[in-house]
This record gives structure tokens, C-alpha cells and sequence, in this order.
């Protein structure tokens, strides 16, 4: 099952790279067939786990690479729990979601939607892989898709962002890897659950140092103050599926690793370092919301918008409580599908104005009612509105690290006010006011492809907003042994 | 022991040997490219046939009085060079514009394999010499074998730094028989293991100067200095066997010497020489890379390149120095991902200097629309060389690094560091060059392909560097079972 979708996008990217050249409009086709089916197949994935079950589920599990005798073993082993299925649900939604945003792409088609499957399966494979090097196997088989997406259909300065998105990247993986690779030698194994049941007491070099080694990648990822330099620019130039992605589930892969891998494995040294991850995320979140009040680009704003939100990750993550992972693991995927709305609405707005600049635009909401609306729902959803998925998870997040981080999460609420002065001025200078004459004859969007990613996205928002509990208690299952093992070493 | 015994344990490099005569002489008989070509396949392809034999008949053990060993460690590597050589001629079917027609091209290309052959299997110091200047003498005339400018001073420089290294080499092994008395390396390592206090210091300069000697053929800093001229003014087949085929043997005797003559990873000279390489690998991959990102030549380029990529392999060397029980293993994967990369990587700058002349590289813009074969698995080979998945690169990175950490030194983990920051650097160069093929819009149009002999060539490399991406085991078992013969265990 997992591996059904996990590799579904990478035949269905195969088949279209195996098109002969003057079928290459089927590309589209192929492109939306295989990740309709991986949607339902992550849907499927997501429904059927079993809420009383302890563990991974679904496992599928072989001997992928054994050197002799040497020890050297890595297996193959794909599994969810109430943490990763979540985001194999999002990973499938947004996959679907950027194959129909990118409906209009001419430019080398067959690649293009290449690609952006191969992207897919990378991503996928990260959120469900079990063992540390086949972990880190997709990790960074997620590098060459992105480099080039962003290279060569972004805009503005592509290469540039493509090549710097690359090289933070690589950098922090390649610090995971050392850290991954003492951990392996201390325990005898890659495996995530046994090293999560016998985490190592002592390694080759202090553990204190693992931690950080592995977690550096994470915070690349994620990212934070100071490694985030390379977000604003990869999403900026990145067309929109790409945004969609990267936002909507690639950043997540950086929250994931650290509820994954580096709590459950370091529990101690998480515990040791907390008060400096809170004080990061506190960070984080007040510079990128500063950052985001300055933007006149709305793409630019959402990207730095991200730096602040995914601050709220870390910060439900430095509580080290039930609580505070529930609500880092409910952020990201609620700031996954929002982000991922909001770069579309972005994107469809893009293709209709040709201009991204806020002061250019004014009293859309009368030539576009219906993309206004949207646009102004994920907005209120973004600054944490009750009733939508965003304030279930901040409100989350917040429960969790008052008590434990009571400074650093008061400068954090702070984040939240200068997100409604962001998205409500944005808002209001884009949608309200006078109607401009230069976009009298603009068209809503009412093509199929854009409405059903929307719609899609939308329904999510509310859902979960409206009824938490469909999401919430999967999650707390995912959570539940990871606080455990947190708590325990504090 | 019969002489045709003898004989058969040396079969393989007695084959390329022979051959290399028959090749010489038979184009005196039929002076024409074809039938010069055809003897050549056919002695390599009876060569790899021969090791076959070996291989299913199942000898081992020493031969010519001990002079040579036949396991499957030397068995390894002639199926490697074979390889190599292999691809190396069929490559020259895209015409060697900087090359006339010359049968002693391909006579001194079977002398070079042959001797390397032998050098992977020589057990003893004097025929370990005897090989290595086989083989460097016949790489010195290959290297200016063009007869122009650039070639002429690419094979003085190689020649010229050659002969330092050999007698540097040579120093080095006259310091193992004054103190041991003896050239075979069994010999050498029981002296090692029982050696009394006072002749450390000699032992340890001993080593010290052959691995000075040896750094030459492996290509690492800092002996490293006449890599990227004599790559670039080399014609690039010639290139292609250095970068991979004379680097290969250099790292095949380096493993036999320093793991077998030392006696394993225990003695009290391993640490002293496993600090060594390792200084000398974070010196090859941090001097490498940084070059690398200046070069506009793809071949100073790829030559900068396989400095850094041994650095990666010493990395593993390293490790076998520290006692890992993977390094040695770890090694000749990372050879065997290396020489498919390699060969594709530099067959594909072969079909591109000769189709449309071009060693820039802002010479390859635009190449994925104009030979989509060439600029893929051109892709493929660069994606492996940085290390990214599924490539082989990748795994053989991984294998190494994983071998390094396991010695269970710590500063070993740094030297980890150091090797995957340098992976990242690496990322630079080779993805801009990748970007330049697939972005930039070309200057002309035209589609060009290569031969169909070097498609072939080019696909199979491909296929390798994505198979053993992805299932590595057969590489890995292969390289493990080399690699438990290495070992000369304790009388």
C-alpha cells in the first residue's frame, strides 16, 4: 500500500518522460491520472489506520543492502504512523494540487510534469521511510527535482534561487548524514523504531554534537532564522506549483524529521537544548512576521510569512509536551494546506494581472468575487481564525509551550497580531477598495483546474477547522509515545 | 609448480602483455585502423576470458616464487581494468582527431592494462616496482602521444613528475628491505607485527615515502600537481584511462601495501599512517573542490574533479588504516561505481570534442536538445559524482563515509564532516554544468550522435551507475569477497 504511494508518481513520471514528442499534451493527462490515484491512495492510507493500534502500520519491509559481515545494512521499510499519515495525506492532496495548477504550462511540458512527479515520490518517500538512510536516500532525491523546477520554469533570478535552495540544502543533509552515520554505528542498526526503543546512551563524539549535526538539516529545511535565507528567494522565483510544494510539504519535511527522528532518538540532548530551540523559534517567528510586514511582492509575502509560521512549529516542539507536538504536527499540516491555497490564489492571480506587486492592484474583489473569497478565507486562516485549521493548531501550540517557554511564547502571540496587520493589509489593498481601471477586464477564475485545486484545499481548511477531531486524534496518536519518551528524559 | 601453471596464474596479464606485441607486430603486416582495433578488443576480451578461468577454476595462492598472488582481490581489479581499457578503445572509434593513425597506441594501452593487472597481483616489492614503471612508462608515451604542443608537454610533465615519484617510491622500499631484509610483503608484515623499538621511526619514514610514491598514481594532495595539466593536454582517451584505470591500480597496490604489508589495522604503525592519509584526503578534497569551481575546461574541470573524488576514496583508506572492517571493501566499491562514472563522464567530453569541438563549458549549452543520449548520461555521471541518489555516487559516498565512522575514532567523524561538506561544495560545479546542458539555449542547432559502439559503451555505463544506485549487493559482494583475501593473516 505505502509503496504503491509512494512509487506511483515515479512511474507515472516515467511514463510521460517515455511520451513520444508529439503527444507530449498527454503529459498533462498522465500527470493528473497518477496523482489522482496516489490522492486516493493517501486518503485510503490515512482512513484505514487503525486508531487503536500501537506502532507503525502498513509496513512493508525487505533487506535493501547488505555489505557482508561488515554491519552495513540498510533496509527497506515503509510505514505510517498517526505523525506521518497526516502528511501523507497532504503530500497526496498537494501533489494533486500542483499538477492542476501547472494545467497551463507550455513550456517543455513532458518534463515539466516529470519532474514534479519524481518530486512527489521523493517527498513521499520521506515521510514514510523507517530507516535512516533510505530516509535520507529520498531526502536528497527530492534536491534534483526542485533545482530544476526552480531553474527552468521559475522567474526572476531562477538559477541564482534554484543553485542557493540546492547548496542549503546540501549543506545541512550533509551534516544528517555524519550524525546519521554515528548513530548507525553506535546502535548496530538504521532502523528509526529500533533505534526510538534502545535510544544510544553515548556515541563515537558527544551526543550533544549529533543532535546537532542531524538537526541542523531539519532547521535548514524548515527553515529557520538564520538558515531561512534561502526560502524567500526559492519561493519567489519557483512557479506556483512548485511554491505549492515546496511550502505546502517540502518545508513540513523539516518538522517531521525532528518529531521523527531527533526527539525520539535524542531525547536527552532535545531536552538539554530546548531553552535555545525556543528561543530560536521565538525568533523566528517575530523576525519573519517583521519581515513579512515589508514585502510589496505577495509572493514574497507569503514565502516570508512561512519563516514565521513554521517558527510556530519549533516553538511546539521546544514545549517538549504532549501538547506542544500535538499542536507543531497540527501547524504543519494546517500551514501546508493554507500556504499551499494562498501561493495558488497567488499564482491564478498572476496569470490573469501579470503583476505580483501590491501596489499595483486594488478592488480585485470586483472583477474576481470568487478568487477574492478564497483568497480572504485563507487569509483569516493564516492568522489563526477560530473555526478554520490554522487556530486549532496555533491555539495548540501555544497551550503547549506557555507553561514551559512562558517568555518566548508571549513574544510568539506577538507573531500572531502582526500576522492579522500583514494579511488583512494585503488583503485590503489587493481585494477592497476602489475598482482600478487597468483591471476592469479581468475574468474570475472559473477554469475547472483551478477551482477544483482550490476547492480541494478549502475543504480541508474548514474541515478541520470545523471538526478538529478528524485530524486532532490521529495526530495525538502519532504524538502520544514520542512525548512519552521526551518526557521521560527531562 | 609446471611453467604453463605458472603461467596460467598470471594469465590475464600475460595475455594484454603478449598482445601488446602481436598488435605491434600485426600492423606492420596490414597497416589499417580495423584490423589493428579488432586484435585489440580481441586480446582484452581474451584477457577478461582468462580471468574468467581463474576465477571459475578457482586458483589462488602465490606464483613465480612468490613474486605474484592470485586471489580475488587481483581478480577484482583485472575485471576493472579490462573494463576500462575496453571502453577506452571502442571510445576511439569517434576518431581520434589529435591522433593518427598508430598501432603503438593500442600496443602501449595493452602494455599499460597489463601491467596493471599484474600490479594488482604483485606480492613483492621488486615486482611491485617492476609493474608500476611497466605501466608508467607506457602512460608517459600515451600522454604525449598526440605529438602537438599541449600533448608533447602533458607527457614531459607526466614523465618528468613520474620520475620523482618512482624514486621516491623506490627510497621508500629500500628503507622496508634494509630493515626487514626481505621485498615480500608477507615478510614485511610479519616484521611489522614482531619489529623491535628501535626501528619504528625508519618503519614509519619507510611508509611515510612510499605512500608519498604511491600518492602520484592515486592522485592526492599534495601530490597532485601534474593531474590537471596532463589531463587537459592528454588526448582525452588517454585522459579517461588515467583518471580511471591508473588511478584504480594506484589504490589497488596502496590497499595491498599498506593493509596487507602492514599486517591489518593493528600494528603499531596503522595509526600513524591512517592520520596521515587522512590529512592527505581532507587536503585532496577541500584542494580539489575549491579548484574545480574555477575551471571553464571541462577536462581541467573533471581532472580537479577526480583529485577531490580521491580524497573521497582516501577517506575510505583511511578507514582501513583506523581497523574498519568495511574500509577495504568500502574502497573497491567505491572503484567500481567510480570507473562506470567516470568512463561515461569522460566518453561523453570524447563524443563532444569530436562531434562539434568544443572542451568549454559554456561549450555544452543547450547539448540536451542536440544529443539527448550524450547530455543524459553525461547528467547521470555528473548527479553520481556529487552523490546524489540513485546514482552509484551516492551509495559508494555513503559506503565509504559509513566506513570511516565506523573505525570508531572520533576524529575520524570529522574527517566525515569535512568529506560531506565537501560533497555540497562539489554540488556546485557539477550542477552548474549540468544546468548549462539542459538550460542554456544552444549556439547551433544541429543534433549530432556518437557512434553506435559508443552509444553502446555510454548505455551500459549508465545502466551500471543507476543498477548498482539502486541494488547495490552484487558490487558490494564482489568487493567484500576482494576484499577478505587482502588480509596476510598471522603466520
Amino acid at each position: 500500500m505505502l509503496s504503491v504511494f509512494v512509487f506511483l508518481p515515479a512511474v507515472g513520471a516515467l511514463l510521460i518522460a517515455t511520451l513520444p514528442r508529439h503527444r507530449t499534451a498527454d503529459a498533462r493527462w498522465i500527470a493528473l491520472f497518477f496523482s489522482t490515484i496516489t490522492f486516493i491512495v493517501g486518503i485510503v492510507i490515512f482512513a484505514r489506520l487503525d486508531h487503536a493500534a500501537e506502532g507503525y502500520q502498513m509496513v512493508d519491509h525487505f533487506e535493501w543492502i547488505r555489505a557482508g559481515d561488515t554491519g552495513f545494512a540498510v533496509q527497506y521499510v515503509l510505514g505510517v504512523d498517526g505523525l506521518s499519515a497526516p502528511l501523507v495525506l497532504l503530500t497526496g492532496l498537494l501533489g494533486l494540487a500542483s499538477v492542476l495548477v501547472s494545467w497551463r504550462i507550455e513550456l517543455r511540458v513532458k518534463e515539466y510534469f516529470a519532474w514534479l512527479l519524481l518530486l512527489e515520490t521523493a517527498v513521499a518517500g520521506v515521510f514514510t521511510s523507517l530507516d535512516l538512510i533510505q530516509f535520507f536516500f529520498f531526502w536528497e532525491l527530492e534536491l534534483l527535482p526542485m533545482y530544476m523546477l526552480i531553474s527552468i520554469w521559475g522567474s526572476g533570478r531562477p538559477r541564482y534561487s534554484a543553485m542557493k535552495f540546492l547548496l542549503f540544502t546540501m549543506a545541512g543533509s550533509a551534516l544528517m548524514l555524519a550524525g546519521f552515520l554515528v548513530l548507525g554505528l553506535q546502535a548496530g542498526t538504521f532502523d528509526i523504531a529500533a533505534l526510538t526503543a534502545n535510544p544510544p546512551a553515548e556515541a563515537l563524539v558527544p551526543l550533544s554534537i549529533v543532535f546537532w549535526l542531524i538537526i541542523a538539516a531539519f532547521l535548514v529545511k524548515l527553515p529557520v532564522f538564520p538558515v531561512h535565507t534561502w526560502l524567500p528567494d526559492a519561493h519567489t522565483d519557483a512557479p506556483t506549483a512548485v511554491s505549492v510544494m515546496l511550502a505546502g510539504v517540502l518545508l513540513k519535511m523539516g518538522g517531521y524529521g525532528i518529531l521523527r527522528i531527533v526527539l525520539p532518538i535524542l531525547p536527552g540532548e532535545a531536552q538539554d537544548f530546548r531553552v535555545i530551540l525556543a528561543a530560536i523559534a521565538a525568533f523566528s517567528v517575530i523576525y519573519g512576521a517583521i519581515l513579512t510586514l515589508q514585502q510589496r511582492d505577495l509572493k514574497r509575502l507569503v514565502a516570508y510569512s512561512s519563516v514565521s509560521h513554521m517558527g510556530y512549529v519549533l516553538l511546539g516542539v521546544s514545549a517538549m509536551g504532549a501538547a506542544g507536538l500535538s499542536g507543531a504536527a497540527l501547524q504543519m499540516f494546517s500551514h501546508g494546506v493554507i500556504t499551499g491555497l494562498l501561493f495558488i490564489v497567488v499564482g491564478v492571480m498572476y496569470d490573469r494581472t501579470h503583476t505580483r506587486q501590491i501596489s499595483d492592484l486594488s478592488g480585485l474583489l470586483h472583477q474576481m468575487p470568487l478568487l477574492g473569497l478564497v483568497a480572504i478565507i485563507a487569509g483569516f486562516a493564516a492568522l489563526g481564525l477560530p473555526a478554520l485549521s490554522g487556530f486549532v493548531a496555533e491555539f495548540a501550540v501555544f497551550a503547549g509551550s506557555l507553561q514551559v517557554h512562558p517568555a518566548a511564547t508571549i513574544i510568539s502571540v506577538f507573531g500572531v497580531v502582526l500576522a492579522a496587520g500583514y494579511i488583512l493589509w494585503a488583503v485590503q489593498r489587493v481585494f477592497t477598495g476602489p475598482a482600478d481601471e487597468r483591471w476592469s477586464g479581468l475574468g474570475d477564475a472559473t477554469e475547472w483546474y483551478e477551482l477544483t485545486a482550490m476547492a480541494a484545499m478549502l475543504v480541508f481548511i474548514i474541515g478541520v477547522g470545523v471538526y478538529p477531531r478528524l485530524l486532532t486524534d490521529v495526530v495525538e496518536l502519532g504524538i502520544e509515545p514520542i512525548a512519552l519518551i521526551v518526557q521521560a528524559a527531562a | 609448480m609446471n611453467w604453463y601453471e605458472q603461467i596460467h596464474h598470471i594469465g590475464p596479464a600475460f595475455a594484454l602483455l603478449l598482445g601488446a606485441g602481436i598488435v605491434m607486430t600485426a600492423d606492420l603486416i596490414a597497416p589499417r585502423r580495423a584490423p589493428v582495433v579488432a586484435l585489440t578488443i580481441l586480446v582484452l576480451v581474451a584477457a577478461g576470458v582468462w580471468a574468467i578461468v581463474q576465477a571459475a577454476s578457482g586458483i589462488e595462492g602465490p606464483a613465480l616464487a612468490g613474486a605474484v598472488v592470485v586471489d580475488r582481490f587481483a581478480l577484482f581489479f583485472a575485471f576493472l581494468l579490462i573494463f576500462v581499457a575496453l571502453a577506452v578503445v571502442i571510445a576511439t572509434s569517434e576518431g581520434l582527431a589529435r591522433v593518427q593513425h598508430r598501432p603503438e597506441f593500442f600496443a602501449l594501452l595493452l602494455t599499460a592494462t597489463g601491467a596493471m593487472v599484474l600490479l594488482a597481483q604483485s606480492n613483492d616489492l621488486i615486482a611491485i616496482f617492476v609493474a608500476l614503471e611497466t605501466t608508467s612508462i607506457a602512460q608517459f608515451v600515451l600522454a604525449g602521444i598526440a605529438r602537438d604542443d599541449r600533448s608533447s608537454e602533458a607527457g614531459i610533465k607526466y614523465l618528468l613528475s613520474g620520475a620523482v615519484a618512482a624514486a621516491v617510491l623506490l627510497y621508500g622500499f629500500a628503507f622496508l628491505f634494509g630493515l626487514s631484509g626481505t621485498t615480500s610483503l608477507e615478510g614485511i608484515a610479519a616484521f611489522v607485527r614482531t619489529g623491535s623499538d628501535g626501528t619504528q621511526l625508519a618503519l614509519v619514514l619507510g611508509f611515510v615515502l612510499v605512500a608519498a610514491g604511491l600518492g602520484f598514481k592515486m592522485s592526492i594532495a599534495p601530490f597532485q600537481a601534474w593531474v590537471p595539466d596532463v589531463y587537459e593536454g592528454s588526448p582525452t582517451t588517454v585522459t579517461t584511462f588515467l583518471s580511471v584505470a591508473s588511478k584504480a591500480a594506484g589504490f589497488a597496490i596502496a590497499l595491498r601495501i599498506f593493509y596487507g604489508g602492514l599486517g591489518g589495522g593493528d600494528t603499531f604503525i596503522a595509526e600513524h599512517w591512517a592520520a596521515l592519509i587522512a590529512v592527505l584526503a581532507a587536503a585532496s578534497m577541500c584542494f580539489g573542490n575549491a579548484a574545480a569551481i574555477l575551471q571553464t575546461n571541462v577536462k581541467r574541470l573533471l581532472a580537479y574533479s577526480s583529485i577531490a573524488q580521491a580524497g573521497n576514496i582516501a577517506v575510505g583508506l583511511a578507514a582501513v588504516a583506523a581497523g574498519s572492517v568495511a574500509g577495504p571493501s568500502a574502497v573497491l566499491f567505491f572503484l567500481g561505481a567510480y570507473a562506470a562514472t567516470n568512463v561515461g563522464a569522460f566518453l561523453c567530453v570524447i563524443v563532444v570534442a569530436e562531434r562539434i569541438g568544443v572542451e568549454d563549458v559554456s561549450g555544452y549549452a543547450g547539448l540536451m536538445k542536440r544529443s539527448p543520449l550524450v547530455a543524459g548520461v553525461l547528467a547521470l555521471c555528473l548527479l553520481s559524482l556529487t552523490g546524489i541518489p540513485p546514482a552509484a555516487g551516492f551509495l559508494a559516498k555513503l559506503y565509504v563515509f559509513n566506513s570511516a565512522v565506523q573505525s570508531g575514532h572520533d576524529w575520524l567523524v570529522w574527517l566525515v564532516v569535512i568529506a560531506v561538506l565537501n560533497s555540497a561544495v562539489s554540488a556546485f560545479y557539477y550542477l552548474r554544468w549540468v544546468r548549462t546542458m539542459v538550460l542554456d539555449e544552444p549556439a547551433d542547432e544541429a543534433p549530432f550522435h556518437a557512434t553506435a559502439p559508443v552509444q553502446a559503451v555510454l548505455g551500459l555505463a549508465a545502466l551500471a551507475v543507476l543498477f548498482f544506485g539502486v541494488i547495490p549487493t552484487p558490487l558490494l559482494d564482489a568487493a567484500q569477497r576482494a576484499a577478505e583475501t587482502l588480509i596476510i593473516a598471522p603466520p
